[in-house]
């Protein structure tokens, strides 16, 4: 009997020739990675609980301040100082503002054939590299940075095979979001979700991440694609070499099988206060909003500040309307200053922020009032995620966000793209 | 901690968040005790002043789901719930639960037939909770998880085993 992508990386992981699903393993940890959402506890429970002295091996554990960037409060301040204490101490990699955790580890670490323990539940996204991300709390994760080890369930695999071609105006995003409305937020619970197929094959790498980055909105445990040249054209051109390029087998086993065409696919959005409320723009009736926002591991790359800036080029977003655009690393800060995206942004009456998660976290920056409306590029439109408890968060792509900014209202990108 | 135990309902719907349990702005204070006011703050604020030591929570179908933030369990726990008794729950919520000491069950049907303020007992040896005269099943939980709750967690379970 054949093995899944993700079967092959844990049977790696934990030294053995096959894993079933339900078998409970011992895997070797090739990186793990923290941030500031909770670092601070990290750290606390390895110096006053496991009174622990030494982490397992300092060139595998990365620390990323990227939520509270810049610090807004003397508390956040707090807990990036520890951070920066505790990494310079144990010669730990540390960063602060030059991304959002997940974008800086596809771009300096991950390889293919990896698993990668991170506390944050996003860590899904590297499977856009054909590695195994997986979101753990702070004991696991403190656990994996003190031993190089965890248990882990194998999970069963769910298989998505993705075919057709996007139409204008429709992108990676509607396809994650219409997916987790079908299948639901718990859809996948515990499971891996893999994405394949002829589309997917021609997907590029931001696409992929887009796919698995929202795997654990359906409750997924990893989401994954196969690595192929792709992949290892974008992991080489990094200076990275050593990967271990795991495919499926053609008699793998999955759980279940979901086709989707999209050549049949239109822009989607998720609507408050749940991730699997998802319905076609075009059904929704109007829907004012006082805030967008394009960024986040979900939708800050280059490609969706492409997909925007077309739509905001030469126009004016609406006056009683706040854009807020905060690309997801230096290095697409960078690539989008000297493609011109930046000054389309702000010459549209965009706000554009340092590379953060910003927004999509509520706890920094664009923050929202009392029954205002946010439409987000983000991972979450959970109640209150966005600031005040009676607030709406929309989900949808760059290109509908940037539309909708122009308009007032939540709108359909294709009028705007064609 | 008695495996034998009753507690008051307090009922919560579908899909409970880790925004909702604790929303981020709350998550870089000091100490639990600090952020425990502001469990389930979006949905409702007062909840904390109004759940007593062994109360129970009873809630629908992905209970959890969200951030991995460890905050969500462990005030939860902090609150001294009893446990939690939902339909179901996500996986990162679930493991950061019991390691962070607070007891999980599963079942499908208590949800649909208890009312809020009802009283709930739950036999751990013999897996079931009853409502009155109705009995429910509820997942097993493994010896040693349970062990591990008792002992407030997996870190002091670890240092309890290492007589630390």
């Amino acid at each position: 009997m054949g093995m899944t992508i993700g079967e092959k990386i844990l049977a790696r992981a934990s030294g053995k020739d096959v894993v079933k699903p339900g078998e409970i393993i011992t895997a070797k940890v090739d990186l793990c990675m923290s941030n500031d959402g909770t670092t601070h506890l990290n750290i606390d429970i390895f110096e006053n609980q496991l009174k622990a002295e030494k982490v397992y091996n300092p060139e595998k554990v990365v620390f990323i301040v990227d939520h509270n960037v810049p610090s807004e409060s003397a508390k956040t301040a707090e807990v990036h100082k520890k951070m920066r204490i505790f990494a310079q101490k144990h010669q730990i990699p540390f960063y602060e503002g030059t991304g959002v955790c997940h974008q800086i580890m596809i771009e300096d670490f991950v390889v293919p054939g990896q698993l990668i323990i991170a506390a944050d539940s996003h860590t899904c996204s590297y499977g856009g590299l054909g590695a195994f991300g997986t979101g753990v709390g702070c004991t696991d994760f403190t656990s994996v940075m003190n031993t190089g080890e965890i248990w882990l369930m194998v999970p069963e695999t769910l298989k998505f095979i993705i075919e057709g071609k996007f139409k204008p105006g429709v992108y990676a995003r509607d396809l994650i979001l219409k997916i987790i409305g079908d299948i639901g937020a718990n859809g996948a619970n515990y499971k891996i979700m893999e994405f394949g197929g002829p589309a997917v094959k021609a997907f590029t790498i931001d696409d992929r991440v887009v796919l698995c980055n929202m795997a654990v909105e359906a409750g997924a445990k990893s989401g994954l694609v196969a690595p192929d040249e792709t992949t290892i054209e974008y992991v080489t051109s990094k200076g990275r070499q050593d990967m271990h390029l795991f495919t499926s087998d053609e008699d793998a086993v999955y759980e279940k099988i979901y086709y989707y065409n999209l050549d049949e696919l239109e822009p989607m959005i998720a609507i408050p206060h749940c991730v699997d409320d998802v319905v076609p723009i075009k059904e929704i009736s109007e829907v004012k909003i006082n805030q967008g926002f394009i960024g986040s591991c979900n939708n800050g790359r280059i490609e969706e500040l492409r997909a925007a800036a077309k739509i905001l080029q030469g126009n004016k977003i609406d006056p009683y309307v706040k854009l807020l655009i905060s690309p997801a690393s230096k290095a697409v800060y960078l690539q989008a200053l000297s493609e011109g995206l930046i000054d389309i942004f702000v010459e549209s009456g965009a706000m554009v922020l340092n590379p953060n998660c910003s927004v999509c976290w509520g706890s920094c920056q664009g923050v929202i009032g009392e029954g205002e409306v946010l439409l987000s590029t983000g991972t979450r439109n959970f109640k209150g995620r966005a600031g005040h408890p009676n607030s709406s968060i929309y989900l949808a792509s760059a290109a509908t966000v940037a539309a909708s900014a122009l308009t007032g209202k939540i709108t359909d990108p294709r009028g705007a793209v064609q | 901690m008695n495996r034998k135990f009753t507690g008051r309902v307090w009922k919560l719907g579908d899909d409970i968040d880790t925004d909702i349990i604790i929303p981020t702005q709350f998550l870089a204070l000091k100490s639990v005790e600090d952020m425990k006011r502001y469990a389930f703050y979006p949905l409702r604020p007062r909840l904390p002043e109004l759940i007593n030591p062994g109360d129970i929570i009873v809630a629908g179908k992905n209970f959890g789901c969200g951030s991995s933030r460890e905050q969500a369990p462990e005030i939860i726990a902090a609150l001294k719930v009893g446990c939690i008794i939902a339909k179901s729950y996500a996986r990162i919520f679930y493991r950061n639960a019991f390691n962070n000491g607070l007891l999980l069950l599963e079942n499908e049907e208590l949800y649909d037939c208890c009312g809020e303020g009802d009283e709930v007992s739950v036999n751990l040896e013999s897996s079931k909770v009853s409502l009155g005269k109705k009995a429910f099943k509820v997942s097993s939980i493994p010896r040693d998880l349970l062990k591990m709750v008792e002992a407030g967690g997996l870190v002091p379970f670890m240092r309890e085993r290492n007589g630390k």
